[in-house]
């Protein structure tokens, strides 16, 4: 009854802040209805027993990549609002439509029952002990471990590469700073 | 009514075609940026729902490795877009950036 | 030692060679030296070959050397062969023997031209051509030497190109002679579709087996190659301009040597021509009415060198008259017997062009004789050779040539070749006659400067003879005196003296050799030497013999009957020279009918009008309306749909990425749609 009803506020402040971000003229404002529709995934995550994925959702998605978004919006001053009218003429109706499209496929697609492996031992939701930090935990660092070392390997590259793109306009700035 | 996991496949499907709509009709970078991550977020929910259905953690930890990369690509891609609009100073949408044109 | 026969043709190749790529820098005279040196090799090459083919095992008579496949593509295999057998070796003998003589004059004719050296390369090439279109030993080959010659006279017709008339005639040249080719080509194509080889010996065998109409169609097509090459009616009309090319051209190409490649031909492909009676007839008709016509236009030409063009077309129509009636043997020895005369009479008459300042006009020479005694000799002697006068060669020649045509039953053509031996008799007396005997008309003031021939070549300044040869200065007028125009003053203040040595020599060689060389072909037994050589070609021919020794003896009887009627007639004409050189006695006595042969009955004239009107507008259409219009535009066409339609795909790349998205997205689209149906 209760994961019902929470289902159901979930999924309405998720669909709100979806079409809010699709339909709001400011950006800003777009930037806040995601927030919504994320912290309401945050919510799916835990109705779904997944803990830690919820609170990374939380920590890293709503509130870091967010605002990550609003600060590059202050930046560029990106804020004005859109025309209404879009310049490309089809691109409108065909963009609803094919949604409509995709959307009814995914349902269709839906009664598929295309997994046809065995589940896996080690990787049941309850296996091991611990709660399911531990548990995705464990996955983590043993069966996935090389991927993990990857996508930290990435991290680093993006730090990297979000600072040399940075630099490279700042200098140009001070280079013209010093020519005045 | 108890919530199956096909609701939850119902609503990511809707979030997903919304994010793409969204992405296609808007035309500031930024917001179809967010649009994105909208779609990320479907993608997410359905992994979160078959690792529940299927009794594995699989699902749990490919949503880790997406919210990870999903991390690591906003940050560049909005340093791209900082580089990019810094250097014009007219015209933000996404429609302005035609130079591929043939 | 037959298998060097390659030598032959290889020697003169290498000369043009290397007098294309070196000959500025060896330059005159030894450029003209080494030309010469090769001519003389290649000329011994054939001597030897000659005795060797006599030392062949009796029963073999020819040999056959195959140098290398040349076109092997599916069915076609022609190899680059030569065919050594007593037909060939006659020809590369008188060829090589003729052109060394010829090259050794021009060492002295072209003396002070620009392009001394590439005259000689030119000349090499050419008997190079000469001599592998003899030696060919397949129709392929022999085609190869055909264009070749057809290019070297075009090269040496428009020699001196400075002068528009020289370029014209160039060109007239090649186009005329195309023509017949086209001939020789449908006809190889024929004989190879028909028969699946070109080569002579196969071809001769298996030609039996086809439709008598595809062997006539096939002759005649050669025979029409053969036209334009011997310039025979009614492809002759290149022949009497192509004089515009220095004298030794003249004499080497369109005298002995590549006029003769049409005979050749014809022999050569007897087989295919025994098997048709039509096309014999055609020959022997054709043959005749040229000979008959040339003559007389040749009867009122004014240029030196005319006379003798229209008179070797006219005796070329001899040779196919003999051709055409099976007289094989006949045929080949009028051709080296008029090798041999008329290339003295043209060496001759280069020699008065060249001691008279350029002047070709007939009726502002004469008494030539005083100055210039050799060349004078040479020419006399080859006059009477060719008059038909005995014991000379042109005599046993022709008079065999009209006795086989007796004695195969064809009458009217044998009185044809009668009237025209009267004419030619008559026409080289008239033109020996005014040029070297009788009164002087070149001098300017004929009694004042009627000096000694030995004191004017010793003061003969450098002055003016030389002034026209200065540095090579080629003057862009036409030498050529066309009938109708009025003789040029007499202009000369100085004696004409002698040719050098290097020219008259080669002048009195070939009239030594149009004097005795009759004895090849005399007709009594035991003397027969060419027929004998040649008997191993023509073994399939039935000979022609007189029915008895009488009829033989009166024939021939006959035939000194008219050429010295012919020569007397000239003489008396002629024995004072011309009062007036505006006034010739036969203008007065033909009136319009000499108007009608000097202007070679309007040949020239009629082929313009109608080539100048619905050819040129056929021309014109296929130019434009196919050309451009339909094969351009198909190309264009081609392109400007590429291009257009890649401009309908530019579209796609609008450069908004929007467009993009949307466009992958409904790849989604389709491949969700693909995922639902297959499942």
């Amino acid at each position: 009854m209760v994961t019902l009803v929470l289902f159901i506020a979930f999924a309405i402040i998720a669909l709100v802040g979806a079409l809010g971000v699709v339909i709001s003229r400011n950006p800003v404002h777009s930037a806040l209805w995601l927030v919504a529709t994320l912290l309401s995934m945050a919510g799916f995550f835990i109705l779904e027993g997944a803990y830690l994925v919820s609170a990374v959702q939380v920590i890293v998605y709503a509130s870091a990549i967010v605002v990550l978004f609003l600060f590059v919006i202050m930046l560029l001053g990106v804020d004005r609002e859109e025309s209404l009218t879009d310049p490309l003429k089809v691109q409108r109706p065909v963009a609803l439509m094919l949604g409509l499209v995709v959307f009814a496929l995914l349902i269709g697609l839906m009664g598929n029952h295309w997994a046809t492996g065995g589940e896996s031992a080690t990787a049941a939701l309850n296996s091991g002990g611990g709660g399911n930090v531990e548990r995705v935990a464990r996955e983590i660092f043993t069966t996935y471990l090389w991927p993990f070392e990857l996508t930290s390997a990435l991290l680093v590259v993006a730090v990297v590469g979000g600072v040399a793109l940075a630099r490279r306009s700042r200098r140009a700035e001070a280079a013209s700073e010093v020519a005045q | 009514m108890i919530v199956t996991p096909t609701w939850y496949l119902f609503l990511a499907a809707a979030l997903f075609a919304i994010g793409a709509v969204g992405m296609l009709v808007r035309r500031n970078v930024i917001v179809m940026f967010m649009c994105v991550e909208l779609m990320l977020n479907a993608v997410n929910l359905t992994f979160v729902t078959f690792s529940k259905t299927l009794n594995d953690l699989s699902g749990q930890v490919a949503v880790f490795f997406v919210l990870v990369v999903a991390a690591a690509e906003v940050a560049i891609g909005l340093a791209l877009i900082v580089a990019i609009f810094r250097r014009r100073h007219t015209g933000t949408t996404a429609d302005d950036i035609s130079e591929l044109r043939g | 030692m037959l298998d060097y026969i390659w030598l032959v043709p290889a020697l003169p190749l290498f000369g043009a060679a290397l007098l294309l790529t070196f000959g500025k820098r060896i330059g005159e005279p030894i450029a003209g030296w080494i030309a010469t040196a090769l001519m003389f090799g290649s000329f011994v090459v054939s001597i030897v070959m000659f005795s060797a083919l006599r030392g062949l095992p009796s029963g073999e008579h020819a040999h056959t050397v195959k140098l290398f496949d040349w076109f092997a593509s599916g069915g076609f295999k022609v190899s680059m062969g030569f065919l050594a057998d007593p037909l060939s070796v006659t020809w590369i003998l008188f060829v090589t023997g003729i052109a060394t003589l010829i090259h050794l004059y021009s060492i002295g004719y072209m003396h002070g031209d620009a392009r001394f050296s590439r005259f000689f390369a030119y000349l090499n090439l050419f008997v190079a051509s000469m001599l592998i279109l003899v030696l060919g030993s397949n129709f392929l080959v022999t085609f190869l030497g055909w264009e070749g010659v057809g290019l070297c006279s075009y090269l040496l017709i428009s020699f001196w190109f400075e002068r528009n008339s020289a370029a014209v005639a160039g060109k007239k040249a090649f186009v005329t002679t195309r023509v017949g080719d086209l001939g020789f080509m449908i006809a190889m194509f024929m004989i190879f579709a028909s028969l699946g080889t070109l080569d002579y010996a196969v071809v001769g065998e298996k030609i039996g087996g086809l439709a008598s109409g595809t062997i006539t169609a096939i002759a005649l097509l050669l025979f029409l190659g053969a036209v334009g090459k011997s310039a025979q009616i009614p492809l002759h009309f290149w022949l009497p301009d192509a004089m515009e090319g220095p004298t030794p051209v003249s004499a080497l190409i369109h005298a002995a040597t590549m006029v003769t490649a049409g005979i050749f031909i014809v022999a050569r492909a007897h087989p295919i021509f025994e098997a048709s009676q039509a096309a014999q007839d055609v020959v022997m008709w054709v043959g005749a009415i040229t000979a008959l016509l040339a003559a007389t236009v040749a009867l009122v030409q004014t240029d030196i060198k005319r006379v003798l063009a229209y008179s070797t077309v006219s005796q070329l129509g001899y040779m196919f008259l003999a051709l055409g009636v099976g007289a094989y043997t006949a045929a080949i020895g009028l051709v080296v017997a008029h090798a041999f005369f008329k290339a003295a009479l043209f060496l001759g008459s280069g020699s008065v062009i060249h001691g008279l300042d350029e002047n070709q006009d007939i009726r502002t020479m004469g008494r030539l004789r005083k100055y210039m005694p050799l060349t004078g000799f040479g020419f006399i002697v080859a006059w009477l050779a060719i008059a038909g006068l005995p014991p000379f060669a042109g005599f046993w020649a022709k008079d065999e040539v009209l006795a086989k045509a007796f004695f195969h039953g064809d009458y009217a053509v044998w009185l044809i070749g009668v009237v025209a031996a009267i004419l030619t008799a008559f026409y080289m007396t008239r033109e020996t006659f005014l040029v070297w005997f009788g009164n002087e008309r070149f001098a300017a003031v004929s009694a004042e400067t009627e000096i000694d021939g030995e004191a004017a070549h010793a003061e003969s300044p450098a002055g003016s003879h030389a002034e026209s040869h200065e540095a090579g200065m080629i003057s862009t007028e036409s030498p050529t005196v066309a009938y109708g125009t009025a003789p040029a003053p007499a202009r000369m203040t100085h004696a004409p003296h002698e040719a050098p040595a290097t020219m008259t020599i080669p002048v009195l060689i070939l009239a030594a050799l149009a004097a005795i060389g009759g004895f090849i072909i005399l007709p009594f037994k035991g003397f027969e030497y060419l027929t004998q050589f040649l008997e191993p070609v023509f073994e399939t021919v039935k000979p022609i013999e007189a029915p008895s020794f009488a009829a033989g003896f009166a024939l021939s009887t006959l035939a000194v009957v008219i050429a010295i009627t012919g020569v007397l007639i000239g003489r008396g004409m002629y024995r004072k020279g011309l009062e007036d050189p505006a006034g010739d006695p036969l203008d007065r006595r033909l009136g319009s009918l000499g108007r009608l042969f000097g202007n070679a009955y309007y040949f020239d004239a009629v082929l313009a009008r109608c080539v100048d009107g619905p050819i040129r507008r056929f021309a014109e259409w296929i130019a434009n309306t196919v050309d451009q219009g339909i094969i351009d535009g198909a190309v264009n066409g081609v392109a400007s749909g590429v291009a257009s339609i890649s401009n309908g795909v530019r579209r796609a790349q609008g450069g908004v990425v929007r467009q993009y998205a949307l466009v992958v997205f409904a790849g989604v689209a389709a491949l969700l749609i693909f995922a639902l149906v297959r499942s």
